[in-house]
């Protein structure tokens, strides 16, 4: 029999001794992911050169504050689109993030059983529902029932969209929420929805706003179902209760048209569309960030780290 | 519990009521029993510790005194725990008054992540309902003073608990269970992530809150438990071997294994 630092070294000997080799690998390895994220940036940026390079020109006070003018004469703007895309993704996101979150606090906390499970199933289906279909859902329930296309089956439709991911994506930032916190938190007498709303909903409130913000960037470039609810209109806002422009559908009336005039007026409501969703996500993780650390810097803020 | 030497300091720890009483507890994890059968009294203004080897089933039993099984799934408590004669597993009592009474420490430290020292101290009075400032002030400072924190951290309790060392978020949820005013107070191994100085520090804050609280303390450390308590149960397996007050347990333990356990023999 051995002696145990015989073993020792034996068991040593066993190890990998091509350390070159594994350099090596290392290298591979690492060209391979860097080359992967080139390859996944080289669309998105080509995307954004493309749409500015084409939409700039296109900007202007009028363009994007008047109603649109006469067909090919390359006048007027994009105003009502505006101002459609922005009361819509809000009305959206009232309706959508409440019901969202409710649906992912109860599967996260309440749903470790057969109707949890069955609820999460329905929701991971839901999230993978065609945006069609739920705008003809939308025109099949709001708008036969009111009689015409409305704000409120747009923003119907849009919340529909909205909720399966802020719920999921809810749902798995408090499961990473330690059970040690809820704990605490029972320890201390309080009520089990004191603990989540207070405690737990905060600890993972930088993960569910991520959850948030990509559904607002989902919805906020829908057409399908808007095609199907707010229909389109060139005039402003004139209730919650009539048609409505928006930013996508007026990118797509644009695009169609076969004048040069349209296509770049289509490019730069393109450009104002990518502005105004990049303004809502730096914003919103601004507004939170500040609450908490006051010392980060507002790069780091928007970018959403902190540290635990 | 016998009692041999009749002197008047032992006769006063005698004439205590039992605040809680633990009766016949067993906790199964699915179908394995790890508590098995324990019976055991706490007095009031008293501490008692609770030693045996790991595994053997210590915090369970501990987290059994507050209904912290409530969360784990499989876990199944039987018997009766007694809080001023109320049993905490009846079906009409709700738990909520009872932690309230009953203040819990946890191994490792967990300050509330996105809350300030200021705010994790205040939690359980402000989420209970507590609004005047004066009063949460008040109760913060106090508490920090009693987990021996006050003076590092005085003129920053706005920074965020997170951002302290171990043992100082340690010494926040000390002062965090404090500020509830509890009548019992739940340690599991408090002092594991401190260094000997806090350690001593909070030492001393069991033997000063003793005067008024019951102090239920798990801890690997057998000094620690000879310098703060009262009383002593050595578990082993799910057993509860012997509890005897603590100068017996370790200086005339009935039985073999406390005797080779307290001697470190095993462990």
């Amino acid at each position: 029999m051995m002696s145990s630092s015989q073993k020792r070294a034996e068991y040593r000997s066993l190890f990998k001794q091509n350390v070159r080799g594994r350099l090596v690998v290392n290298k591979i390895t690492m060209g391979i992911i860097l080359s992967s994220v080139i390859v996944a940036l080289v669309p998105l940026g080509s995307i954004l050169i493309e749409v500015f390079k084409n939409g700039l020109g296109a900007l202007s006070v009028q363009f994007l504050t008047q109603i649109p003018g006469a067909i090919g004469t390359g006048d007027g703007g994009i105003g009502p689109a505006i101002q459609g895309t922005v009361i819509i993704i809000g009305m959206a996101s009232f309706m959508g993030i409440p019901i969202g979150v409710m649906s992912g606090v109860f599967m996260s906390e309440f749903g470790d059983n057969r109707f949890g499970r069955t609820v999460r199933f329905f929701n991971d289906v839901f999230m993978e529902f065609p945006s069609i279909v739920i705008g003809i859902f939308a025109f099949l329930t709001i708008v036969l029932l009111l009689g015409h296309f409305s704000l409120w089956a747009g923003a119907f439709a849009l919340s529909l969209i909205m909720f399966p991911i802020v719920a999921r994506t809810t749902e798995e930032s408090l499961k990473l929420v330690p059970l040690t916190y809820r704990e605490a938190g029972l320890a201390l007498g309080l009520r089990q929805w004191v603990v989540t709303f207070r405690i737990v909903l905060s600890a993972a409130k930088n993960g569910m706003l991520t959850g948030i913000l990509l559904a607002v960037g989902r919805i906020s470039g829908e057409t399908a179902p808007l095609i199907m609810t707010v229909l389109g209109s060139s005039q402003f806002f004139g209730g919650f209760d009539s048609p409505m422009d928006a930013l996508p559908l007026r990118i797509w009336r644009l695009s169609l048209l076969p004048y040069d005039s349209a296509k770049m007026q289509g490019w730069g409501a393109a450009v104002v569309l990518i502005i105004i969703i990049l303004s809502i996500n730096i914003g919103i993780r601004y507004y939170f960030s500040t609450k908490n650390s006051s010392k980060s810097k507002f790069l780091y803020k928007i970018i959403g780290g902190r540290k635990l | 519990m016998d009692l041999q030497e009749n002197s008047p300091e032992k006769q006063k720890i005698d004439n205590r009521n039992y605040k809680m009483i633990a009766e016949n507890v067993s906790v199964y994890y699915g179908g394995v029993q790890t508590v098995k059968n324990i019976t055991m009294k706490f007095k009031e203004r008293s501490v008692t510790s609770l030693i045996g080897p790991s595994g053997c089933g210590k915090t369970t039993f501990l987290r059994c005194l507050n209904r912290m099984h409530d969360m784990t799934k499989n876990a199944r408590v039987e018997g009766k725990i007694l809080l001023d004669g109320e049993d905490l597993y009846s079906k009409d009592v709700d738990p909520i008054y009872h932690r309230r009474k009953v203040g819990m420490v946890f191994q490792k430290p967990n300050p509330f992540p996105t809350m300030s020292i200021y705010d994790n101290v205040s939690a359980g009075l402000r989420l209970n309902g507590v609004r005047d400032k004066k009063i949460l002030d008040e109760i913060v400072e106090d508490s920090l003073r009693m987990a021996y924190l006050w003076d590092e951290v005085k003129s920053n309790l706005k920074k965020p608990a997170m951002e302290l060392s171990g043992g100082q978020q340690q010494r926040v949820c000390i002062a965090r269970a404090l500020a509830i005013q509890p009548e019992v107070l739940l340690m599991d191994e408090p002092a594991s992530a401190l260094d000997p100085i806090a350690t001593q520090k909070i030492e001393e804050t069991i033997l000063e809150l003793a005067k008024e609280f019951t102090v239920i303390i798990v801890t690997h450390n057998m000094q620690q438990a000879v310098r703060v308590s009262d009383y002593t149960g050595f578990m082993y397996l799910g057993d509860l071997i012997e509890f005897n007050e603590t100068k017996k347990i370790f200086t005339q333990p009935q039985n073999e294994l406390t005797a080779k356990y307290v001697q470190g023999q095993f462990g």
